[in-house]
């Protein structure tokens, strides 16, 4: 397995996010056991797995809606407190009704201050905000138009802004690709990309698929089984840690640039779970 | 038609739009209409026992009314909330039904309680009706951003250190008040219509949030204003008058959302341009 000290990443100060030791038991059952990573500012970490092996468990934590049974999560090397503004949260999906009368603009607008008590009063400097951070994700022509009507990719910047608008210096991503068409996937990414470089953001990105992510990640953490190896992709993505990792023999094949995981045939008969982690890893 | 009892109905019947269609905005944004339809029936169930034991029927309505709200999210954090709703809504209507079966002016009360009563409106309902409405609208202002932010997604809330089941208890209280001044005139069953109807038919012509809640309320008055008249000339129930014009609002605003569909992605509805132009 990937030394655990290569999370560390090159850079000064402590890292932004830092994840110590956490273990999780969710009723009676070890959900998570001694995960550790960190991400520094401007580097973008993919956490990999299939459904079920632990990142959105691993996200929560990160946001503090789930304590861990064991462990630290430290951001910008003090423990995380119970209100902390300075990470940002892109939900897997928003379901808005079409008709839901909340145009983009409203949507990034509560990014900075939704959580407040009284109506908004009109500030230019409050619009000007929200005019460059829609201009930032490119959401600028349908800035106006109802949240609920645009496409998941549209509703994706729109959401990338509203969890930015407030500076943070993490941002939490949850399978932001599902349910995305290709074009939209790679939009999404170099997005995610050019706004971690430009602000020395900290980005944490959760997918199935490495695949899309390969050319924007700096290090992956791979989820199996509640257990987790970190590292550069070449150093994780291998036939031995990935083998250690899911406990059965893994091959990695790179082809093209891009990299197929795949269990040994045979194996997946042994344990039917393997086979499902196996699954959401493979990219065909 | 303004002369004598009619005057402070208009008055009542004005104040209870305003607030029913700001509410209903929330309401109808949440997803919170059955709830909507339960705090009323909660409430009717507080005003036949107030009246059994000669309180006063606003206590009643609000004592009944706020009990059902802390019922159904009480209820709601530990299991369905649709379940939970129904459940805490007929506990209460059959609470209701015990109370009117021991008063004896059983057809009139429940008749006016269940549709309002345009002539029922006294002096004395002037003063509570105000200080409910003023209460209503300052908790509205005060939690607006609050209720945006917790009915896109509450984990959204959640993250950022939001209560979003207390965020969802005040608005149900919130739902409480409205309804509590508004039965008296309006009934169990119809301010339900108000809070439902014209906020539902203003979000398919505003994008905006603000000129939605504008719409409602202007929706809202138009309905209450229509009805009166209408039940006064015709004698006709005003419940009837409520229910038809609610419901009329909602179809046009269907139709506006069909007719306008091929251009969703418009950035704002010709009705809304005008309004946001005539506002500056």
């Amino acid at each position: 397995m990937a030394d655990p000290a290569s999370g560390m990443m090159a850079g000064t100060g402590p890292p932004v996010l830092e994840l110590d030791g956490i273990g999780v038991w969710l009723s009676g059952r070890e959900v998570l056991r001694d995960v550790r990573f960190g991400i520094g500012p401007g580097e973008v970490v993919g956490l990999i797995g299939a459904n079920g092996a632990g990142k959105t468990t691993i996200i929560r934590v990160v946001l503090g809606l789930l304590s861990p049974t064991s462990g630290r999560v430290l951001i910008a090397g003090r423990p995380r407190p119970r209100r902390n503004r300075s990470v940002g949260y892109v939900p897997q999906k928003i379901s808005l009704d079409p008709e839901m009368p909340l145009r983009s603009r409203d949507l990034v607008a509560l990014g900075l201050d939704g959580h407040r008590l009284g109506v908004p009063l009109p500030s230019r400097r409050r619009r000007e905000l929200v005019d460059e951070m829609l201009r930032a994700v490119g959401a600028t022509h349908f800035a106006d138009a109802r949240v609920g009507s645009l496409s998941g990719g549209e509703q994706q910047r729109v959401m990338i802004a509203h969890a930015l608008i407030s500076r943070p210096k993490l941002l939490l991503l949850d399978e932001p690709l599902a349910n995305l068409d290709l074009r939209s996937e790679q939009e999404v990414v170099d997005l995610v990309a050019r706004i971690a470089k430009d602000q020395g953001l900290a980005v944490l990105i959760s997918a199935h698929d490495l695949n899309p992510l390969l050319p924007v990640v700096d290090r992956v953490v791979y989820v199996a089984n509640g257990h987790v190896a970190s590292g550069t992709t070449d150093e994780v993505v291998t036939s031995s840690v990935l083998t250690e990792l899911y406990g059965h023999h893994v091959d990695v094949i790179r082809l093209h640039g891009r990299i197929l995981v795949a269990a040994s045939p045979g194996l997946s008969a042994e344990r039917g779970e393997l086979e499902d982690s196996i699954d959401g890893a493979t990219a065909v | 038609m303004f002369t004598g009892f009619m005057v402070n109905t208009w008055i009542v019947a004005t104040v209870v739009a305003v607030v029913a269609g700001t509410v209903g905005f929330f309401v109808v944004l949440r997803g919170s209409s059955f709830a909507a339809h339960a705090v009323p029936n909660a409430a009717f169930a507080g005003a036949a026992g107030a009246n059994l034991i000669g309180a006063s029927s606003v206590g009643g309505l609000l004592v009944f009314a706020i009990a059902g709200a802390l019922g159904i999210s009480f209820l709601s954090r530990r299991g369905r909330r649709d379940v939970a709703t129904a459940l805490a809504m007929v506990m209460m209507l059959a609470l209701g039904a015990l109370f009117l079966s021991f008063s004896n002016e059983y057809a009139s009360e429940t008749y006016s309680l269940l549709f309002g009563e345009v002539l029922g409106v006294s002096s004395s309902d002037l003063l509570p009706t105000a200080v409910l409405a003023v209460v209503a609208v300052v908790a509205v202002v005060l939690f607006w951003r609050l209720f945006l932010l917790t009915s896109i997604d509450p984990e959204l809330a959640d993250v950022r250190g939001v209560r979003t089941s207390r965020v969802e208890l005040g608005f149900l209280v919130i739902v409480a008040v409205v309804t509590s001044m508004s039965v008296p005139v309006v009934g169990a069953l119809l301010i339900f219509t108000l809070m439902i109807g014209p906020p539902a038919a203003a979000r398919s012509f505003a994008a905006d949030p603000f000129v939605a809640v504008l719409l409602a309320v202007c929706f809202s008055l138009a309905t209450v204003w229509t009805a009166i008249a209408l039940s006064y000339l015709t004698t006709m129930p005003i419940g009837f008058f409520v229910g038809a014009l609610g419901a009329t609002f909602y179809l046009a605003g269907r139709a506006h959302a069909v007719w306008s569909g091929k251009r969703v992605r418009a950035a704002s509805t010709p009705l809304e341009k005008t309004l946001r132009s005539s506002m500056r």
